[in-house]
C-alpha cells in the first residue's frame, strides 16, 4: 500500500494487531492476491476502509479495482490473503452470507419483477415480516425519489431511474457496506453530475460505508472521503482527495489523477536542482513573458507553446521546454478570449511557479511504481 | 431535376421509386407470405370449420352439407373422449419429461459451455433432425424389441425385474416393450427433445450472470435464486418448447402405429377418419380438439405469467 496514510506499521506488526483493529474498520484486505489463470488481477493488496466513509477505488480498466470489489462481495475468492468485514474473516463465505450489497454496473434489475418487488427482494428472501418489509421498501423508494413508480417494470424506466432502483434495492437491506461498481458509467454527463451529488447526500444521510469503483478521477475526487489509486493490481496510493491530488506518491498517480507533469533527470536538475523526478500541477504554473522577473522561491523554465486547447473556463497550453521535456499549463480565462488564447501557439514563453508546489514522486511508471511492503512475505 | 431523372438507368429509377414509397415496398415484401398464409392456411382452416359443422350420413357414407353440431356431440361418446384424454395425458407427460431433461442441458449450454463446446452441443442437439423421423422411429423399434439393445442393457444392469414390473403395470405396460405405452412415451421424448432444448437455451442465454450475482448478493441461497430468478426467466422458453412438444404429440399419427397398445391417439384418429373411414366431419372435429387444447394451454400459460419476462 504505497504511501498509504493508514499504513504506518510494518506488515508483521499489522498482522499481530489484527484482533485489535475490529471497530472502526469496515473492510480489511490482508495480502490479497487474485489470479485468473496466468493473469494476476490483484497483486498483493492491503487496504483498510473505515466505517462510514465514502471510499473510492480509482484506476484504469484492468487495474484490479472491480476484482477487489467482487472480492468484498464474495463473487470471487482470493487466491491468497484474507478479507475481513467488520472485523470478521469472511474470506470463505458465500455472497449470501455476507452483510454487503452491491449496485451493479448494469444495475442487474430483475426484469420480471416490478420496482417494488425488486427492492423488496432482499428482505423477502431473508424472511423479514411483511409489514416491516413494506415500510422499508416505501422508505427506500422515497429516499431515491421513486415513491410513485413502484408498480413499474424496470423496462419502463429511464437509465437514471433504474440506477436509483438499484441503489434502493441495495440500501433497503441496510448492509454494513454498500459496494458500487461504476454505477454512473452508463449515464450522460448532466445526469451523472446530478447523481454524484445525490449519492453523496444519501451516503451522508444513511451513514453507511460506501465503496465506490470508478475510472473517472474527477468523480473520485469530488465524492470520496478517501480513495485508493489502483494500477496493475496494486494500490499505488491511499489518501484523501486533496492528499492524492496535491501529493501524488508515484508518477502513475500524478498522471492518472490530474494531468501528468513529471520532470526528471537533467531537466529536473536544471529547474529544481536535483535529478530526482518531481511533478508540478498544471494550474500551479504561470505563463509569463520571456523577460518576466523570477523570485528566488520560484522555479522557471523557458520553452515555446506547442499546442493550445481552449476549454471554455480554462485554456490548456502544452509547452515544449527548451531544455527538453514538456509541461502542461492551465490558465483561467479571466480576461482572455478564445482568439487571444489560440494566438499564443508557437510563441516562446517563460513558465514560472512556486518551488513549494514541486512534489517528488516515485520514478518508474506502471507496475513498479508502488513500493511493495508485502513482497517479502507474499 | 427531370433531366437528371430521365438520364438515370431503369434499375436506379426503380430503386428510387421504392425508396420514396416505403408502403409499396412493405406490401411487396409481405405479399408472398401473406398469400401463402391467407390462401393455404386460412383457407384450409375455413374448410376445417365447415366440415366440422357438417355430418356424415351413416347409411350412405356421404357428407351431408347441413350445419349441425351433432358431429361435435360425438365427442361425448366414451370411445372418443378417451382418445382425447389419453392423447392430452401423453402430450403432458412427454412435455414435462422433455422440460426436465432439457433444462440442465440448456442451462449448461447457456451458462458454462465454451464457444467450442456450445457449437458441438448445438450440432449434437440438431443433428437427429437431419434424418427422417420415420427412420429414427423404426430404429427405436429395433432398440426396443424383445431381443433389442434396451432389454439387453436392462438385463445387464440387473433391472430386468423392474422392466417386467413396468410392463405388467396397468397404464404404462403392455404385452411386450414395443407394445407398451412406456416405449411410446420414451420415443416421443427422444423425438421432441431438441424442440425443448433450443428455446429454453435461448431464454437462459438472455439471463446475464449479474442477475444471479444480484440475487446472491441480496441474500438468496442458490435454491431461492433458482426458484425466483432463473425459473421465471426461463418460463417463456419452457412454454415455447412445450408448445412444440405438446402440439407435435397431439398431431402425431405414426408413432402410435409402431409403438404402444392398440389404443388410438388423436392424430391417428384424424388420419383414420379422413382416410379409411371417409368421415371428414369427425376428422375435422378431432383436429379442432387439438387446436382447442393448445389454445387453452396458451391461455393458462399466459395467466401464469409465462410471458411477463419477454
Amino acid at each position: 500500500m504505497g504511501g498509504g496514510v493508514t499504513s504506518t506499521q510494518t506488515p508483521t506488526e499489522r498482522s499481530a494487531a489484527r484482533i485489535e483493529t475490529g471497530p472502526g474498520v469496515a473492510v480489511r484486505f490482508e495480502g490479497v492476491v487474485k489470479r485468473f489463470g496466468d493473469v494476476v488481477a490483484v497483486d498483493g493488496v492491503d487496504l483498510e476502509v473505515r466505517e462510514g466513509e465514502f471510499f473510492s477505488m480509482l484506476g484504469p480498466s484492468g487495474s484490479g479495482k472491480t476484482t477487489c470489489l467482487r472480492l468484498i462481495a464474495g463473487f470471487e475468492a482470493p487466491t491468497e490473503g484474507r478479507v475481513f468485514l467488520d472485523g470478521r474473516d469472511v474470506t470463505d463465505l458465500a455472497p449470501y452470507e455476507r452483510d454487503v450489497n452491491t449496485v451493479f454496473q448494469d444495475y442487474a434489475l430483475f426484469p420480471h419483477m416490478t420496482v417494488e418487488e425488486n427492492v423488496e427482494y432482499g428482505l423477502k428472501v431473508k424472511k423479514v415480516p411483511k409489514a416491516e418489509r413494506h415500510r422499508r421498501v416505501v422508505e427506500a423508494l422515497e429516499m431515491v425519489r421513486l415513491a410513485d413508480l413502484g408498480d413499474r417494470k424496470p423496462s419502463q424506466l429511464s437509465g437514471g431511474q433504474r440506477q436509483r432502483v438499484a441503489l434502493a434495492r441495495a440500501l433497503v437491506n441496510r448492509p454494513k457496506v454498500l459496494l458500487l461498481d461504476e454505477p454512473l458509467g452508463a449515464l450522460d454527463l448532466k445526469l451523472r453530475q446530478a447523481m454524484q451529488i445525490e449519492l453523496k447526500q444519501i451516503q451522508q444521510a444513511v451513514g453507511l460505508t460506501f465503496i465506490y469503483v470508478t475510472h473517472d478521477q474527477e468523480e473520485a475526487l469530488t465524492m470520496s472521503d478517501r480513495l485508493a489509486v489502483f494500477n496493475h493490481g496494486k494500490v499505488e496510493q491511499v489518501g484523501t482527495p486533496a492528499e492524492v491530488y496535491e501529493r501524488p506518491a508515484t508518477a502513475f498517480v500524478a498522471g492518472f489523477v490530474g494531468t501528468s507533469n513529471v520532470l526528471e533527470g537533467e531537466v529536473a536538475e536544471r529547474i529544481a536542482g536535483s535529478p530526482a523526478p518531481f511533478t508540478i500541477r498544471p494550474e500551479k504554473i504561470h505563463l509569463a513573458e520571456l523577460d518576466a522577473p523570477v523570485r528566488p522561491d520560484e522555479c522557471t523554465a523557458t520553452g515555446h507553446v506547442r499546442e493550445v486547447v481552449y476549454i471554455g473556463a480554462l485554456t490548456k497550453y502544452i509547452v515544449s521546454l527548451d531544455g527538453g521535456g514538456e509541461l502542461v499549463v492551465f490558465q483561467q480565462n479571466l480576461t482572455t478570449s478564445s482568439m487571444e488564447a489560440l494566438q499564443v501557439r508557437g510563441r516562446p514563453v517563460r513558465l514560472v511557479w512556486n518551488r513549494g508546489n514541486n512534489r517528488p514522486v516515485e520514478r518508474a511508471q506502471g507496475s513498479e511504481g508502488s513500493e511493495d511492503p508485502e513482497e517479502g512475505d507474499a | 431535376m427531370s433531366s437528371v431523372a430521365s438520364t438515370r438507368s431503369l434499375p436506379l429509377r426503380v430503386s428510387a421509386f421504392f425508396h420514396r414509397h416505403p408502403a409499396v415496398r412493405l406490401a411487396l415484401f409481405l405479399l408472398p407470405g401473406l398469400l401463402w398464409l391467407g390462401l393455404l392456411y386460412l383457407g384450409s382452416l375455413g374448410s376445417l370449420v365447415l366440415y366440422s359443422l357438417w355430418l356424415l350420413e351413416e347409411f350412405t357414407g356421404l357428407v351431408v352439407r347441413r350445419f349441425t353440431l351433432s358431429t361435435f356431440a360425438q365427442l361425448a361418446q366414451p370411445a372418443n373422449y378417451e382418445i382425447v384424454l389419453r392423447t392430452v395425458g401423453m402430450a403432458a407427460a412427454v412435455s414435462i419429461a422433455c422440460a426436465l431433461l432439457a433444462f440442465p442441458i440448456s442451462y449448461y449450454m447457456a451458462r458454462y459451455a465454451s464457444p467450442r463446446m456450445k457449437t458441438f452441443l448445438y450440432i449434437w442437439v440438431i443433428m437427429p433432425l437431419w434424418t427422417s423421423y420415420l427412420v429414427r422411429a423404426l430404429a427405436w423399434r429395433s432398440v426396443m424389441a424383445g431381443e433389442g439393445l434396451f432389454m439387453w442393457a436392462m438385463e445387464r444392469l440387473g433391472l430386468d425385474g423392474v422392466m417386467r414390473a413396468l410392463l405388467g403395470a396397468p397404464v404404462v405396460g403392455g404385452p411386450t416393450l414395443v407394445q407398451s405405452k412406456f416405449s411410446l412415451f420414451v420415443v416421443y421424448v427422444y423425438l421432441w427433445l431438441p424442440y425443448m432444448i433450443l428455446p429454453v437455451q435461448a431464454a437462459l442465454e438472455r439471463v446475464p450472470l449479474s442477475y444471479l450475482e444480484a440475487s446472491d448478493d441480496l441474500g438468496a441461497r442458490p435454491g431461492t435464486t433458482f426458484r425466483r430468478i432463473v425459473l421465471p426467466l426461463a418460463k417463456p422458453g419452457l412454454v415455447a418448447g412445450s408448445i412444440f412438444t405438446f402440439s407435435l404429440t397431439l398431431g402425431d399419427f405414426i408413432l402410435p402405429q409402431i409403438f404402444g397398445t392398440s389404443e388410438f391417439y388423436l392424430g391417428q384418429m384424424v388420419y383414420v377418419q379422413q382416410g379409411v373411414a371417409g368421415n371428414l366431419p369427425l376428422a375435422a372435429v378431432f383436429t379442432f380438439v387439438a387446436m382447442a387444447v393448445m389454445l387453452v394451454y396458451l391461455a393458462i400459460a399466459k395467466r401464469a405469467g409465462a410471458f411477463e419476462a419477454l
